[in-house]
């Protein structure tokens, strides 16, 4: 496993404090975007998917599993959290909570089963599973099938925040966003985050040391699917659908795409990662079928020339780690 | 009890592109340490070949049934001379990435010309028809599908298991460095051996194209489903994957008969069932 960290250097002490400067620069950048004129549609578009990618990122990066079938998390939240708006009239709080620990549930079955077995098999078996709760979903009635789940109420959060004012709802998915990430930030900095990183590098190792590492990878599989049900939960409310499209693998493989891009096990890499790709794909929304071929040679060209992604090369530039 | 056979019949179909598309998967993985997510898109262009030959050069069925195999499968040792090769030594997952890139680009372009729809591909004049068994009535062409493919995958367990080259390809799995010092040429079997991977992937193409329609996409979800198949079977040996895509091709045919709402999810249940039963896969040695 080590081929993937080959390059990164060593965090020094100087890292966090790098970090912790790179972060509030994000916040503050991201945080006068309504001011700015941009698009906020695509802004939260993009919070939501950074935040699916960090999580994703949570288990490839720190953890060497390569999850293929994230979008099931994202999926799932955005169904229960759908269901629970417009058809039981829950409010968007409890609408959010019943999603995420929908994706968390989702994560404590799927993981037992998935972190069975290591490496290359460990992604072909969240690819087949993610597979299988999208043909589920496509026949259970709760869905609506091909058509989805439509026109979602927003409502008030907590009572108070109006979600159908674009500017509220900006900075409410930017509050969660923020939140999640810190999170993440958190887990890998952890003492269990260092336990992952040391089972990345060598399992046997770290069994040897007494550490039960099928639980460590279970309880960050289970977390990092739990944040992408967030994720997921929060893309609700901006897109006001949930539909088959979620949990298709196509997205799975955006989310692996994002993530690369930017940087694998960086921390700030899945978050311009995401911004790139949803870029992308909203400026080439017109040249339909070409995107899927553009994907893939971006794909292609990361892996043969690139591998570092656009915050790890510069990280690497600097000596320092982002 | 003629709809039972008919399922059973589907299911063995399915069952011989699940074996060689898993056959090509696991020879492909003993060799470049590679999952070769493209596999699927690779089947696809087998059957498009097929409609391209028919179509613009008139060449039928049968010389299509050994082109196409040709074509797809240089198309491949190209990939693997340009791309592939450079991934030697680094993670297992950045074959996996490549390869889903690979597949993406593949499937976009076609996707492209000739959108989501299936294009005919007629049933070549000498299969046409069915014979009646008394239980059943069998068309000739699916007859032949699954005969043909049984008959492939014991000729390339044959070549592996048997013969002086499987000899070499086999000890140069298990250390290549080593191989190469008796004077073989490695690099170029690996080659080779992605050509005869992809080559059983368009073949099956091939097969499939008069039966399921020439589509962009009918590589993409086979292809998930193969990979079901290989978790379950474990690449470990080749005739258990042989074995392994047949019966679940089976059981999956018997479900449709049984209970049709579970035929798209019971081969990915019965995977779930085996890595909690027994992780390592039913064939497989520990990964």
């Amino acid at each position: 496993m080590s081929a993937l960290t080959d390059d990164t250097l060593p965090v020094s002490p100087r890292a966090v404090r790098d970090e912790m400067i790179v972060f509030v620069l994000m916040a503050a950048l991201l945080a006068i975007v309504p001011l700015t004129g941009i698009y906020p549609f695509f802004v939260m578009q993009a919070l939501c998917f950074a935040l699916l990618a960090c999580a994703f990122n949570l288990l490839i990066g720190y953890g060497g599993l390569l999850s293929f079938g994230h979008a099931m998390f994202l999926g799932t939240a955005g169904y229960f959290t759908a269901h629970a708006l417009k058809v039981w009239g829950l409010s968007p709080e409890l609408g959010i909570l019943v999603g995420t620990v929908g994706a968390a549930g989702l994560g404590v079955i799927t993981g037992v089963v998935a972190i069975r077995r290591q490496g290359i098999y460990f992604s072909m078996i969240t690819l087949a599973l993610s597979q299988l709760l999208y043909f589920i979903y496509l026949q259970t009635p709760f869905t609506h099938g091909e058509d989805g789940i439509q026109g979602i109420p927003q409502g008030y959060l907590f009572g108070i925040f109006n979600l159908a004012k674009p500017t509220v709802l900006y900075y409410v998915i930017l509050v969660g966003f923020l939140g999640g990430f810190l999170l993440i930030y958190r887990t890998i900095n952890s003492p269990f985050g260092e336990v992952l990183k040391a089972i990345r590098e060598n399992e046997p190792r770290a069994i040897s040391l007494g550490y039960k590492t099928d639980h460590y990878k279970l309880l960050a599989f289970i977390l990092s699917g739990t944040i992408a049900g967030f994720a997921g939960s929060l893309k609700v409310f901006v897109a006001q659908n949930a539909s088959l499209t979620d949990v298709h693998w196509t997205m799975s493989g955006e989310i692996v795409l994002m993530t690369l891009v930017g940087g694998l096990g960086t921390v700030f890499g899945p978050v311009v990662g995401a911004f790139v790709i949803i870029a992308m794909q909203q400026y080439l929304a017109g040249f339909g079928q070409w995107v899927t071929v553009i994907q893939g040679v971006i794909f292609v060209a990361c892996v043969l020339t690139f591998r570092r992604g656009v915050i790890g090369e510069i990280a690497h530039f600097f000596r320092r780690s982002l | 009890m003629q709809a039972l056979y008919a399922q059973l019949l589907v299911g063995l179909i399915n069952g011989s592109f699940y074996a060689l598309l898993s056959l090509g998967l696991a020879v492909i993985f003993g060799m470049l340490n590679i999952i070769n997510f493209a596999h699927g898109a690779l089947y696809m262009m087998g059957a498009f070949c097929a409609y391209f030959l028919l179509n613009l050069a008139g060449i039928g069925y049968w010389p299509a049934l050994i082109i196409a195999p040709i074509v797809v499968g240089i198309f491949g040792m190209i990939l693997e001379r340009t791309m592939l090769q450079w991934l030697s030594g680094l993670d297992h997952l950045y074959g996996l990435l490549l390869t889903f890139g690979i597949a993406l680009i593949v499937q976009g372009v076609f996707q492209n010309y000739f959108g989501s729809s299936g294009l005919p591909y007629a049933i070549p004049d000498e299969l046409k028809g069915g014979m009646n068994l008394g239980f059943m009535f069998l068309p000739i062409y699916r007859g032949w599908v699954v005969v043909f493919s049984l008959i492939v995958c014991l000729a390339t367990w044959y070549l592996i298991e048997k013969t002086r080259l499987g000899a070499n390809l086999r000890a140069a799995t298990e250390n290549p460095t080593l191989v190469r010092a008796f004077g073989i040429n490695v690099p170029r079997m690996i080659t080779l051996t992605y050509g005869l991977g992809v080559g059983l992937a368009a073949l099956a193409g091939v097969l499939s194209a008069p039966i399921n329609q020439v589509r962009p996409l009918m590589g993409a979800d086979l292809i998930i489903v193969v990979f079901a198949v290989v978790v379950i079977g474990g690449m470990g040996s080749i005739m258990g994957s042989i074995i392994t895509g047949f019966s679940l091709g089976v059981i999956e045919g018997l479900t449709k008969y049984f209970y049709p709402e579970a035929s798209n999810t019971v081969v990915f249940v019965l995977m779930v069932l085996v890595l909690l039963v027994k992780p390592t896969g039913l064939t497989g040695r520990a990964a």
